[in-house]
């Protein structure tokens, strides 16, 4: 037994209600810069649906993930290491652009500088790729709520896998939002796939990260991810990809799509596993089996063998705390109603999802029947065929099984809780009917329902004696070039060109980016320094280009050492 | 035999400068600039013409590097010694070379055709990238020449660069340069080996690194790679790196 922890996240998608205010802050905060418009580290996508990039769940066309070979061994989907070798010049399997969507940005300037004229001006659509005037034809978010569902939804892969009778007659039975990350897989294939080893997975907190000194752009990550969740950076020729926010995780933040999720579902703990039973859990012969596989590989933190095993391989004693305190060990473990998302892809993926008991409950309602009652709500999970297979499809292989039994106990826990509120005795049958106590569906329906910040995010700290080298402990600000620097930040460039030289920490080019954004001058295109947009200023400060250059004091380079506002440091 | 001044600095100093500027531009690049390294892959714009171009001129590529290094660096008494005759190896690498030659010249063709025509390829072309093409297909479209032109359509065995241009790249290396080896050699192979120095000498400035990565071990490593963050954590963002220090602190992430 080797113990390592994993940061693990648990969304309980009953509660999400498609806002994507996760994936815009998520976007905010790490790919807001020019070569990572059309990424999104998080996103939400309506179910069912195409999902980002496009039918990316198709892993016949795609390749993404491991497969058993004839000999059962476990390898690569799009092959392996000699196969990537030889296909390095021209990766075959890697979606394009036009998989994802062309970024694009209005004419915004034409509203402002067209001369007088007859006809109101329009901002028209200038891809941020070519500059030329574009067609929007997709989105990361097209088909959001069922948007254009009709001509789209066939091609869902999760819903080609299931009956075809099923898929007409899918629209009017459900519909969910499905937010997502990097799994931060225990088995990731990304790293697997990357030839020069700059992807790795951190030994303390199975956080999965690309080096950006070492990466060399042979992009085969993104063929290996089965989530498409490694993303290219078109600008820097790099891999970039969600870092479960690391520099806020290791002193003990929560993500920032967890912060600011408006429906509070998401849940952040340590989990404890055996990294020298991954490789076995992934080789499971029946895919249906990987479910059950990828819990064994989980650690009970309670367990004194764990606890000693865990301190003899270097966890430290407040780490080994959390893992007991874990919302995501609870909610995987105690109450068994975390599923991994597609676990047919072998790479044991550690984003976890509570099914959604929601439409379910409005068939219910909406047919005259009390949506509350638990009887009518088990009657109904069993009856309603469609929305489980769909949901197995997504998260159990197809098995409906596991599905349906956490389906029951969120039922049945609707049902306990409704007696309690309404100060009637609670149905102690209710709750074991489905293998539970009392308690414990008391105790699952806080964890769920009132989920306090600190119980849904229990993240222990790096260790304080290297605080010094966390990345957000040291002022972001002082970096070289950074707003307290009065550098060239963002503007500058390397040695050789753009994308050369050190690369700057997402913090101070983002800082640069909204400070150049307010002096854009072109109407389109990565922004530059010059004419003040007097839109976008918002009365603070003195943006570069306000005024002529003075005496030569200011050096005009569109820094921060001139009056662009300074952050509060 | 006389050697000019001209003759020194063609195949003495512009050989022994380029080649310092190589090694020395290469190592000093992997010192400071590991984040500009990488192959600035555009696979992401544009894959119908890439899926043709770029296997026919790398592997093109591959193969014509091969039968340089076969005929520069093994003198030509190893390979008579070995039983290769005149004819045979003039057959063999004219027609190898030749071979090599027209996947490289047509992927290069292509690649060349994609970056201008493709829109956001093009936008995404630096300046250092053209310079590096127009270096690259000078040297390529040159060799290419002095092959056809010398080699193919001269007849017979076509000119004995074994005689005078091998053993003068390998005197280099001995350390005693022989330029007189090179007076009379045809003017094809003259330019031919001029613009392959230049190209040498730019080549750490401009994308054309990424060779230099060619992840040659990845066979020899396991799948799944763990890293310490502790170990990985070097200075902080806050370090500021200066250009004179190396670039092997603490990493950017993402
Ligand atoms: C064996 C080592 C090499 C490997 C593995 C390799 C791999 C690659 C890869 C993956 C790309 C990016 C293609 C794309 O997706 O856009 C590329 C591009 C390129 N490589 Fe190489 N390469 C190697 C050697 C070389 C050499 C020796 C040269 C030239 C002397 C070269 C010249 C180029 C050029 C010019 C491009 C740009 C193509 C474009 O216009 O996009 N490569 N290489
Ligand atoms: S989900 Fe994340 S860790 Fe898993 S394979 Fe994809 S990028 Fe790698
Ligand atoms: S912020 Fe929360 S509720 Fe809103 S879309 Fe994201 S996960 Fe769903």
């Amino acid at each position: 037994m080797r113990v390592m922890g994993q940061m693990t996240m648990v969304m309980n998608l009953d509660k999400c209600i498609g806002c994507h205010t996760c994936s815009v802050t998520c976007k905010q905060a790490w790919t807001n810069r020019t070569g990572t418009e059309y990424v999104w580290f998080n996103n939400v996508e309506t179910r069912p649906g195409l999902g980002y990039p496009r039918t990316y769940q198709d892993q016949e066309r795609w390749q993404g993930g491991w497969t058993l070979n004839r000999r059962g061994k476990l390898t690569l989907r799009a092959g392996g290491r000699w196969k990537k070798l030889a296909s390095i010049f021209f990766n075959p399997k890697m979606p394009d652009i036009h998989d994802y969507y062309e970024p694009w940005t209005y004419e915004y300037d034409m509203l402002l500088s067209a001369p007088a004229q007859e006809h109101t001006p329009v901002a028209r659509p200038k891809s941020l790729l070519s500059g030329e005037n574009m067609k929007i034809s997709w989105s990361a978010n097209w088909d959001d709520n069922l948007g254009g569902s009709t001509a789209t939804m066939q091609d869902d892969p999760v819903l080609q896998h299931m009956s075809s009778h099923v898929a007409e007659e899918f629209e009017q039975t459900f519909m969910f939002y499905l937010p997502r990350i990097c799994e931060h897989c225990l088995n990731p294939a990304c790293v697997a796939s990357c030839p020069s080893g700059a992807m790795y997975k951190r030994a303390e907190d199975g956080i999965v990260l690309v080096d950006q000194d070492q990466c060399r752009g042979w992009r085969m990550c993104v063929t290996g991810c089965p989530y498409k969740k490694v993303y290219f950076n078109h600008k820097t020729g790099k891999a970039e990809k969600c870092t479960l926010c690391y520099p806020r995780i290791e002193v003990g933040m929560p993500t920032v799509c967890s912060e600011t999720c408006v429906g509070r579902l998401r849940y952040l703990g340590l989990v404890l596993y055996d990294a020298d039973r991954v490789g076995e859990a992934a080789a499971t012969p029946d895919e249906q089996d990987l479910f059950a596989a990828q819990r064994s590989v989980l650690l009970d933190p309670h367990d004194p063998d764990v606890v000693a095993a865990a301190r003899r391989d270097g966890i430290p004693d407040d780490w080994i705390d959390a893992a007991q305190r874990s919302p995501a060990w609870r909610l995987i473990h105690d109450y068994e109603v975390a599923l991994p998302l597609h676990p047919e892809y072998r790479t044991l993926p550690m984003v976890w999802y509570i099914p959604p008991l929601s439409p379910v409950v409005d068939v219910v309602t909406s047919s005259g029947n009390d949506g509350e009652d638990g009887r009518t709500l088990f009657a109904a999970i069993s009856r309603m065929r469609i929305p489980l297979e769909y949901l197995a499809g997504l998260f159990t292989a197809g098995d409906t099984r596991p599905v349906e039994r956490v389906l029951r106990r969120l039922a049945a826990m609707r049902s306990y809780m409704r007696d309690v509120n309404l100060g009637r005795e609670p149905v102690e049958a209710t709750a074991s009917a489905v293998g539970m106590t009392g308690d414990e569906v008391r105790e699952m329906y806080r964890l769920l329902a009132i989920a306090k910040y600190d119980e849904r995010y229990v993240i222990p700290t790096a260790h304080a004696e290297i605080a010094d080298d966390l990345e957000e402990m040291a002022c972001s600000l002082d970096f070289e070039g950074g707003p307290g620097m009065g550098g060239q930040g963002m503007q500058g460039a390397g040695p050789f060109g753009s994308s050369s030289g050190q690369p700057t920490p997402v913090a101070v080019e983002n800082f640069h980016a909204l400070a150049s954004r307010q002096t854009a001058d072109s109407p389109y295109g990565p922004t530059t320094p010059g004419r003040v947009n007097l839109l976008n200023w918002d009365g603070n400060g003195r943006p570069d280009g306000l005024f002529p250059p003075g005496d030569g004091t200011g050096d005009g380079t569109g820094g921060s050492a001139n009056g662009a506002p300074r952050g509060a440091s | 035999m006389d050697v000019s001044t001209t003759q020194i600095v063609l195949w003495v100093v512009v050989p022994y400068a380029c080649l310092a500027i190589f090694v020395v531009g290469t190592l000093w690049r992997y010192r400071y600039d590991k984040f500009g390294w990488t192959t600035r892959s555009s696979e992401l714009y544009e894959k119908r013409l890439l899926r043709l171009g770029s296997p026919l001129f790398h592997f093109g590529l591959l193969a014509v590097i091969a039968g340089h290094f076969v005929g520069l660096a093994i003198p030509k008494s190893w390979t008579d010694s070995a039983g290769v005759s005149e004819a045979a190896y003039h057959f063999l690498a004219t027609w190898l070379g030749t071979l090599g030659a027209v996947m490289l010249v047509s992927g290069l063709v292509i690649l060349i055709y994609r970056r201008r025509t493709t829109g956001p390829v093009f936008l995404a072309t630096t300046r250092t990238d053209k310079l590096m093409y127009v270096m690259l297909a000078a040297s390529i479209l040159s060799g290419t020449w002095a092959t056809v032109h010398i080699q193919i359509l001269a007849g017979g065995y076509g000119y004995d660069y074994r005689q005078t241009i091998s053993p003068w790249f390998r005197s280099l290396f001995l350390l005693q340069p022989e330029p007189g080896l090179m007076l009379g050699v045809p003017l094809a192979f003259a330019v031919h080996v001029t613009l392959a120095l230049l190209l040498f000498a730019v080549w750490p400035f401009t994308r054309l690194v990424h060779a230099f990565s060619a992840p040659v071990t990845y066979p020899l490593r396991p799948y799944i790679v763990y890293r310490s963050r502790d170990a990985a954590t070097g200075g902080g963002s806050r370090t500021p790196r200066r250009g004179w220090e190396p670039s092997t602190g603490r990493r950017e992430k993402r």
